[in-house]
């Protein structure tokens, strides 16, 4: 049976072709929709196994990043996607996507145990501008937290030169506070940091993505699915053949989550 | 300092709704606070305010229109701003700083006190009288008077031109037609420079070194030689660079599938796709604004390749600026300081290419104080296409659809101001020229474009244009250049009311798009444009029995010109150009003072190559361009497959970019480009060796060199004078050769021919003519492209191409002050046989690694290949091949052409020595297992610690871009 994912658009968003080609390399088929074809027919997230929300720079991101976008969801969208983590969807939001799904009430989410809330809550979290205020495309060595939750980083290997992660953008630095901070790490709701050294934005304790409790939303700066294939490593042309013969772990978080949503739809 | 946006709304909203919009639409409860007005300043502190001029484009204000429409359904209107309350200055100094770092008096207004208007100015609807402008009997005085005052910028034979044609026509011209008029006939639009018939001839003087056009002139296409030796040229671009393109596809290259003739040049990708290419310059905006300047450069590039074809997808963009250097002694009044220029044209085409999510991967800037008035700012797109959809025409019936942006006075007389020259008080006179971009609306514009092209039911249009220079004028004008249109101007939608019917018609506002739609689809155009929240109108129809175009305003023909006339009615004059070496020589000569840098002894026996390798690394045209690179997206798309920055820490600079236009695909395209601004004292030679240097880029990261296709940008500092025009012609004469004997065909080029800024007290300050060839080359199978960074102790380094004595325009002879040095010559057979050469080396996979011989020459290079790849080298210049007399210090710093350095497996030696038959090479050196760079020369080692080199290169542009970043 196929698994179908959804990557959702906007005025702005960029990073739709990248999403789409990760979760089809990961074997699912991919629509990719416009919001205002979602609002005017909310239905259509129920026909879906897998949702995306991609990067990019959503109706401008004039007044903060994702600050517009976040907003027509919590009008319009915030009771289809939350019926949809209720029902097992897993939900990706790289860079852009992350910084609309915390302000949209999609993450951190409600404590372990507790139900999602009737309507989206106020932001716990936040992605504030880079500590040297610029935009900037870097790769980075990455940390997978040990007690994490989160099904998309589930056995992935993000040690050394190979588990690196591209990021790119001017407000990823992750803000909250200490008690939201050690609430998430109690939860294993830290899914991904940046290696020690590699912390380029400055975020709070170096995280880079966290999920919701039940690990399938996964918010992150990073961008995996901008390394679904070696050649797409900075420094592809000097790995041994042995360095390369895992799959990407990029690709690997997309097989992970195809994995869970074909054994929720089966 | 601290800083804080302002956000002005006016409109009905309640006190809740109000505190609503403040705490979470306009602010983030975590990291910010909020105050709903103004803000006390803090005793001892003073407030700056910086407001975008009314009619400013001021997209944080159409998002939070937007958003508070969507969160109560109420229409407001808003305006923003930026506060700044600074201690320990007075008003005076702050607002000086203010105005020297953030604002610029062309878009902006600066307050000292808070700016609470009671109301936002808003257009008023005027009445429109169609008005004549009186030209018949005019006598030539007068109407180049009319020209000037008008900002027509159309010389005195074109005026004569237009009044014979009313004469004959027995009425005089309408506004709106004579504005038409001075939009398609600008050199902007139609390169009348470059199309008209050129008389050249050679004046040696003393000089004999530089190549001689005149003798066998004859055999040259479309070129006549007539008496006393000179020679007659009928358009210039049509004899030298399209009819390379056009001899190529005779001689059997079968891949160009559109060239010179649509927005941009389009050649085959694979059996089902096409990539197109198109390169701007957006220079004279960028000299009052840059941030604007270039970011609406950018966004008018990515436009042409949005309008190419049936729309191709923009895939990849490109940046080269010319900019002053940030020590430069005087920066003259009426222009921005090169810091600031640099600074900001960055952020312009990080903010546009960002937002559109197209990767910013290639580029190059060059320092030369003669750029202080004349800021050059290059932007390429790359698109990719379905073959099926490369050609495209409006038939009669279309609608004339325009969608995007909204139309305002912004960007009036941008065509005509871009073919002038700018003066210390252009700042004021054309403020109106200069643009802020609005990315966004150009997303959505092609979000919704490339669905009405692949819409199930098939493309929903018959052709596709940008707006760009001269604005609806320019479009519809050459969309219905075969078959007539009529438009009805009240019906574009407008950003303000108060517009004339003209200013509509010639407004260059940015971010539309104009489609010819068969009736029948407009209904499902309509419901895309719905989905992708863009807003469309419809502005007439194509077609009409006399092939013309009227221009209605709410019925009443305020327009009616013959396409022919328009098209073909420009008068093409006979220009004289003269080849002088020794004039160009006396007027480019080096403005700069070396001595500063306090390296004129390098050449001294006692100073070391090594120590000049380092100071030839810290040169700003060498040294790292990280700064510039890491603040644009270059891997949106996930195409990337070897981006600008490459080797151990991404710590070194990459010949060209390599992404995979289709990602189910490994077929790569690699892009590139060549520029050789160093040897502008012989155009000729110049454009030989840029040609050389885009090929070398593109085929050391494994494009094949036999499908290789470039483009021309001339800037040039004017054609006036002959003498200018003289290099012109040498220029393109060598774009000719050089096409023909890499086999690489031009297939689309812009120029900006009058590039010299004139101070308050007269003076000219001219760039160096200058020329950019961009290319890009098709990578069989992108996962064995190659890199520049050494791969393994044990290899050795080969070295491809003879080295020659001549140091003229290196970088080494700048740092050293040489003065009159004899420039390199391109060798046009071992040129085209050595890419070809390392090409074949390449596809068999017996390359670790490859760097072109550019900038600086071997040393830098072989330098930039250790640091990059983490791994000592040992050199000896003694193997070094060389012709001529090259000495050590030639075979170690010159720039000679088509020089490649290989990394091979030590094993393949033997193999490869065979493959290159007779290729000029030697091995020179070795990788090594350690972190030094060794070189020998004679009895002489010298060695250096690769930290040192790397630090020098990393560090080198520093003060051009401030330590602040």
């Amino acid at each position: 049976m196929t698994t179908r994912a959804l990557v959702m658009t906007a005025p702005g968003i960029n990073c739709d072709l990248e999403l789409a080609h990760a979760f089809e390399a990961a074997g699912a088929t991919v629509d990719s929709l416009p919001l205002m074809r979602l609002i005017r027919h909310p239905g259509l997230i129920d026909g879906f196994d897998l949702i995306g929300l991609p990067g990019g720079f959503s109706y401008g991101d004039d007044i903060a990043a994702g600050r517009v976008l976040a907003t027509m969801l919590r009008i319009h969208l915030y009771p289809a996607l939350r019926a949809a983590i209720e029902r097992g969807c897993p939900m990706i939001a790289p860079c852009n996507g992350f910084q609309v799904a915390v302000q949209a009430g999609l993450l951190p989410g409600p404590e372990t145990g507790h139900a999602w809330p009737e309507s989206p809550g106020a932001p716990e979290v936040s992605l504030a501008q880079n500590t040297k205020a610029i935009f900037r495309d870097v790769w980075t060595p990455m940390e997978a937290s040990e007690n994490t939750c989160c099904v998309w980083t589930r056995g992935i290997d993000f040690s050394g030169e190979t588990g690196m992660l591209p990021s790119a953008h001017g407000e990823g630095r992750f803000v909250a506070g200490d008690d939201v901070v050690s609430r998430l790490q109690a939860n294993g709701q830290i899914a991904l940091r940046y290696a020690q050294d590699s912390n380029f934005n400055g975020s709070t304790d170096r995280i880079a993505g966290i999920c919701d409790a039940s690990g399938l939303v996964l918010g992150l700066m990073p961008h995996p699915e901008r390394f679904t294939r070696w050649s797409q490593h900075p420094r592809w042309t000097r790995l041994a053949d042995e360095q390369r013969s895992c799959v990407p772990p990029g690709l690997a978080m997309f097989r992970n989550a195809v994995e869970q949503a074909s054994g929720v739809t089966n | 300092m601290s800083h804080a946006s302002i956000y002005l709304i006016e409109g009905e909203l309640t006190q809740e709704q109000c505190a609503r919009v403040s705490s979470e639409l306009l602010s983030d409860p975590l990291t910010q606070t909020v105050d709903e007005g103004a803000a006390e300043v803090a005793p001892g502190a003073v407030l700056v305010e910086v407001h975008p001029l009314p009619g400013v484009t001021d997209p944080a204000a159409d998002s939070v229109q937007l958003a508070i429409k969507a969160m109560f359904d109420v229409e407001v209107s808003v305006r923003t701003g930026s506060r700044f309350d600074l201690h320990g200055i007075d008003a005076a100094t702050a607002r000086e700083l203010v105005e020297r770092t953030c604002a610029n008096p062309v878009v902006h207004a600066v307050h000292l006190e808070p700016f609470e208007p009671s109301e936002f100015p808003v257009g008023e609807a005027r009445t429109f009288a169609v008005r004549e402008i009186p030209l018949r009997g005019a006598d030539g005085d007068s109407l180049e008077k009319l020209s000037r005052e008008a900002h027509l910028f159309l010389d005195r034979t074109e005026m004569i031109a237009i009044r014979d044609f009313y004469e004959a026509l027995g009425r005089e011209p309408r506004e709106i037609e004579l504005e038409t008029l001075a939009q398609t006939w600008s050199e902007h639009c139609v390169h009348k420079t470059l199309k008209a018939t050129i008389r050249y001839r050679e004046e040696s003087g003393d000089d004999h070194a530089s190549v001689s056009l005149v003798q066998g002139a004859d055999a040259r296409p479309h070129h006549e030689l007539v008496d006393t030796g000179e020679i007659q040229i009928n358009n210039l671009l049509k004899a030298t660079i399209a009819a390379a393109t056009f001899e190529l596809i005779d001689e059997g290259i079968d891949w160009c599938l559109s060239v010179f003739v649509d927005n941009a040049g389009i050649i085959s990708f694979d059996d089902d796709h096409a990539v197109c290419f198109k390169v701007e310059t957006h220079n004279h905006p960028s000299a009052l604004e840059p941030y604007g300047g270039a970011a609406t450069g950018i966004g008018g590039c990515i436009r042409d390749v949005m309008g190419t074809g049936l729309a191709a997808r923009p895939i990849a963009a490109t940046d080269v600026f010319c900019v002053a250097n940030p020590d430069i002694p005087e920066v003259p009044a009426g222009c921005l300081h090169p810091t600031r220029v640099l600074k900001q044209v960055v952020a312009g085409v990080r903010d546009y290419g960002n937002r559109m999510g197209i990767p910013t991967l290639n580029g190059a800037v060059w320092f030369d104080d003669d750029y202080v008035g004349n800021p050059l700012v290059y932007c390429g797109c790359v698109g990719v296409l379905p073959r099926t959809h490369v050609e495209g025409d409006a038939q009669p019936g279309d609608r004339i659809i325009a969608l995007g942006g909204r139309t305002g006075r912004d960007g009036i007389h941008g065509a005509t101001f871009s073919s002038a020259e700018l003066t210390d008080t252009h700042a004021d006179e054309f403020s109106h020229a200069v643009q802020i971009g609005n990315a966004i609306t150009e997303k959505k514009a092609l979000d919704a474009i490339l669905a009405m092209r692949d819409d199930h039911s098939g493309c929903l249009f018959h052709s596709i244009t940008d707006c760009g220079a001269g604005g609806f004028s320019s479009a519809i004008g050459e969309m219905g250049e075969k078959i007539g249109a009529e438009v009805d101007l009240e019906r574009a939608p407008l950003k303000y009311d108060g517009l004339s019917p003209t200013e509509t018609w010639i407004s260059e506002a940015q971010e539309r798009m104009v489609l010819a739609v068969p009736e029948h689809h407009i209904e499902r155009l309509a419901e895309i444009c719905v989905e992708y929240e863009v807003e469309f109108c419809d502005l007439g129809r194509f077609g009409n029995e006399d092939r013309s175009l009227i221009l209605r305003y709410h019925g009443e023909e305020i327009g009616h010109l013959p396409m022919s006339f328009m098209h073909d009615g420009i008068p093409m004059p006979t220009r004289e150009a003269i080849w002088d070496p020794s004039w160009t020589r006396e007027s480019i000569s080096d403005s700069r003072d070396p001595d500063e840098s306090g390296l004129t002894a390098l050449l001294s026996p006692d100073e070391s190559m090594l120590r000049a390798t380092s100071l030839l690394l810290a040169h700003r045209n060498i040294a790292s361009k990280d700064w510039i690179i890491r603040q644009y997206d270059h891997e949106v798309q996930g195409g990337s497959v070897v981006k600008p920055l490459v080797g151990v820490g991404e710590g070194g600079p990459s010949d060209a970019a390599v992404i995979r236009p289709i990602e189910t695909s490994s077929r790569g395209l690699a892009i590139g480009n060549g520029l050789a601004t160093g040897l502008a004292a012989d155009p000729y030679q110049m454009a030989l060796a840029s040609i050389d240097e885009c090929v070398r880029n593109l085929v050391c990261v494994g494009a094949d060199p036999d499908r290789i296709a470039i483009l021309d940008n001339f800037c040039w500092p004017g054609c006036d004078d002959p003498h200018w025009l003289g290099g012109l012609v040498r220029a393109s004469e060598a774009c000719y050769d050089g096409a023909k004997a890499y086999r690489t065909p031009f297939i689309s080029g812009k120029d900006s021919l009058n590039n010299q800024f004139t101070t308050e007290d007269g003076r000219k300050i001219r760039i160096p003519p200058t020329l950019l060839i961009s290319g890009m080359g098709i990578v069989h199978d992108s996962e064995r492209a190659v890199t520049m960074d050494l791969k393994g102790p044990g290899n050795l380094l080969l070295l491809i191409g003879k080295t020659g004595p001549a140091l003229g325009g290196s970088h080494f002879a700048h740092l050293s002050n040489l003065q009159n040095e004899a420039l390199p010559q391109v060798d046009l057979e071992a040129g085209p046989r050595n890419a070809r050469a390392v090409a074949a080396l390449i596809r068999e996979g017996l390359v670790r690694s490859a760097h072109d011989l550019s900038e600086g020459g071997l040393l830098v290079a072989a330098a930039e290949m250790a640091f990059a790849g983490g791994h000592g080298i040992r050199i000896s210049l003694d193997d070094v091949p060389t012709e001529g007399y090259a000495d050590q210090i030639a075979c170690a710093f010159s720039e000679t052409p088509s020089r490649y350095l290989l990394e091979i497996k030590s094993g393949d030696r033997s193999r490869i020595e065979k493959m290159l038959g007779d290729v000029a090479f030697s091995v020179i050196g070795e990788v090594e297992d350690t972190d030094e760079m060794v070189i020998r020369s004679g009895r002489d080692h010298e060695r250096i610690s690769l930290e040192s080199l790397r630090s020098a290169w990393a560090t080198g542009c520093d003060d051009a871009f401030g330590v602040d970043g």
